[in-house]
């Protein structure tokens, strides 16, 4: 593959039709330059601490630590970021960089709706034009940040295909990308897609980890044991992992949606139940069949119901570096009911996959080691579609 | 080189393009027996894909459909391997990069060969990624396709120096699908690709009409029509084969 860019041992590359290959080569040549540009990255610093509220909280949970009866648990609180998750990292890097590069119209997926809000913010703050693409069960779903998405100025367009999720917003994204592209910026929102993609916004998720590092080390002295976080494409679990990557002695978990299980078919689990493949600009693993057909998946948290992981996920599980276990829908639920309960804390349904695998693994680990879960969203968004799992008929 | 090159020796070439499997496979081997019939010198052949990302809604539905048939590779290359008993023009199959990788390069590229299978489209494959696949359809004997868009611009030279079977010049930006105008200045582009290639180039996306047919035909050596084709199929279903005919006589005569 001599001639092949963004690659992850044999993972990422640039899977894409011809027609959007000079844009990705000309967002590379933009972002090379701006990344080391002092006034670039002056303004961007400016955007995220001024406007976006960091740094964010590292949290240390005094009272389910005593309940979990094992290691310390410290939440990263990115839930505590404008606009309620870590979306906005990623989205103002990527909107900065659009505007330097003479874009006016801010295209975006959207899964749970955090990424969309994100982008739709970002477009309002810097008077740019936002179009956002959510599979119509997700707008069922999280209706809320539909509202919240058009409030800001964005046009919001339900997409029908296929399973009408996160996957088929990213195709109809692609779509629209490649048929008008001039003065529009695909503003994707994971670690995921054709380079550059998963490389700049692994770079603008970083701040979460470099954060986390100097948190720990100010209040511990020491690094953690264990950093936690949720994985769909897996932009708050690459942002949480970044930093520590070379740090061989911290564990770095990522937490997949396993549905109903990864005995089922009802399951988003990408490593744990997914195989090699080429899909959305990227080789990795997917949830996909014999023929290479891609699974319609399942899950009760839209932003991780994607049948896809990002290439350097896909690489830090080839060479063992991260570990990636499945959380079912119950699990997170219930662990979602327990942070609220515990620490007053509603965390997203995304993010509480995280913390029941935290649940699962602080009691079996020493009292003086360390675990970070990444709080990558808030919850507001999910109380009503969780207490209709619960069988409870609430309306927004 | 393969038999990619007889296509375009009977003036303008007209390629038609079909979803196997769109509702079935005995529809579609009539299609394409009544496109040949008609005047069709090359035959694209959809393999489905439950992810188009380079269709638009016409043909997104065709592979929707297909699928929904039950359609897999392996039934495509019993099909081909029939069609081929009486159906000789050059066909090449159109699908997505992970239909190729999941069914193993080699073993795809090899039953293409090996059922006569002459080229290979897969529009998620651009110049940078194609030695994924090219080692293997060279070992086999099939082209493996380029396409050109209209924001390729420093891209030709590269690309149409190292092209196979035909160049695909893609009109318009954007999907598949029927277009009323084409605005893209491809007299210019196909300049380029000549001044670096031999091989003929063929314009798709968009085109529908005989009107547009002749236009693209003047400019370049052939066209390909899928959307419009597929269009028909939905519509008639097992009655198709004859409009498909019928389509593809005044579409070729146009061109003359």
């Amino acid at each position: 593959m001599t001639n092949s860019k963004g690659r992850f041992g044999i993972h990422g590359g640039q899977y894409i039709p011809e027609t959007l290959m000079n844009a990705v080569i000309e967002l590379e040549d933009a972002y090379n330059h701006y990344k080391n540009d002092p006034e670039f990255n002056r303004e961007l610093a400016g955007l995220l601490n001024e406007y976006a509220g960091r740094p964010s909280r590292l949290y240390f949970a005094e009272k389910m630590t005593k309940n979990l009866g094992g290691a310390k648990v410290y939440l990263k609180r990115e839930d505590l970021n404008h606009t309620g998750a870590h979306k906005i990292n990623n989205v103002l890097g990527q909107a900065l960089l659009a505007k330097k590069m003479g874009k006016t119209r801010l295209i975006a997926e959207t899964g749970a709706g955090q990424h969309g809000v994100a982008t739709a913010t970002a477009a309002a703050l810097m008077g740019m034009e936002c179009v956002v693409f959510m599979g119509e069960e997700d707008t069922v779903r999280q209706a809320l940040n539909v509202y919240r998405m058009r409030l800001l100025g964005a046009e919001v367009i339900p997409v029908k295909t296929g399973t009408a999720t996160l996957k088929d917003a990213v195709s109809e994204a692609m779509r629209e990308w490649t048929s008008r592209i001039s003065d529009t910026h695909y503003c994707l929102g994971s670690v995921m897609g054709p380079h550059p993609f998963p490389t700049i916004v692994r770079d603008f998720q970083a701040v979460i980890s470099k954060e986390i590092r100097e948190q720990i080390l100010k209040k511990e002295g020491r690094l953690p044991d264990a950093v936690i976080a949720c994985v769909g494409g897996g932009s708050n679990a690459i942002g949480s992992f970044y930093h520590f990557i070379p740090d061989e002695n911290v564990r770095l978990i990522g937490c997949e949606a396993a549905g109903r299980g990864i005995d089922t078919f009802e399951t988003a689990a990408t490593v744990n139940t997914g195989r090699l493949g080429i899909f959305h600009g990227m080789k990795s693993y997917f949830c996909q069949d014999e023929y290479g057909q891609i699974a319609p998946v399942y899950s009760i948290s839209a932003g991780l119901d994607y049948p896809g992981i990002g290439p350097e996920h896909a690489y830090l599980h080839d060479i063992g570096r991260a570990e990636y276990v499945p959380v079912t829908d119950e699990e997170a639920v219930r662990a979602f009911e327990y942070l609220a309960k515990t620490e007053g804390i509603i965390p997203a349904i995304e993010s509480a996959h995280a913390v029941a695998y935290a649940m699962k693994t602080a009691p079996q680990m020493q009292k003086d080691q360390l675990i970070v879960i990444t709080i990558s969203g808030r919850g507001d968004k999910d109380c009503a579609a969780i207490a209709r799992y619960r069988g409870e008929d609430i309306h927004e | 080189m393969s038999r990619i090159k007889s296509a375009f020796e009977n003036g303008k070439a007209f390629i038609a393009f079909v979803t196997c499997g769109d509702p079935d496979l005995e529809v579609t081997a009539e299609v394409v027996r009544a496109a040949v019939e008609n005047g069709a010198d090359l035959i694209e052949l959809g393999i489905p894909f439950s992810d188009p990302t380079a269709e638009g809604p016409v043909i997104q539905g065709a592979n929707l459909r297909a699928l929904t048939g039950g359609i897999t590779t392996d039934k495509i290359f019993q099909f081909v391997q029939a069609l081929r008993r009486d159906v000789s023009v050059p066909l090449v199959f159109m699908t997505y990069a992970n239909v190729v990788f999941s069914y193993g390069a080699d073993r795809f590229l090899s039953a293409c060969g090996r059922i006569g299978i002459d080229g290979l489209i897969l529009p998620d494959l651009p110049f940078e990624e194609k030695e994924e696949f090219l080692p293997f359809c060279h070992k086999y004997g099939v082209d493996l396709i380029s396409l050109i868009a209209p924001t390729s611009k420093n891209r030709i030279a590269m690309i149409a120096r190292e092209a196979e079977g035909f160049v695909y010049i893609v009109s318009s930006l954007g999907v598949t699908g029927v277009r009323s105008e084409i605005k893209t200045d491809l007299s210019s582009i196909i300049q380029s690709v000549r001044e670096n290639t031999k091989i003929p180039c063929a314009v798709g996306f968009g085109i529908s009409t005989p009107e547009q047919a002749k236009r693209m035909s003047e400019l370049s050596d052939g066209v390909i029509v899928g959307s419009a084709i597929v269009k028909l199929i939905e519509k008639y279903g097992k009655d198709a084969p004859r409009y498909v005919g019928g389509y593809v006589k005044a579409m070729k005569d146009a061109m003359r």
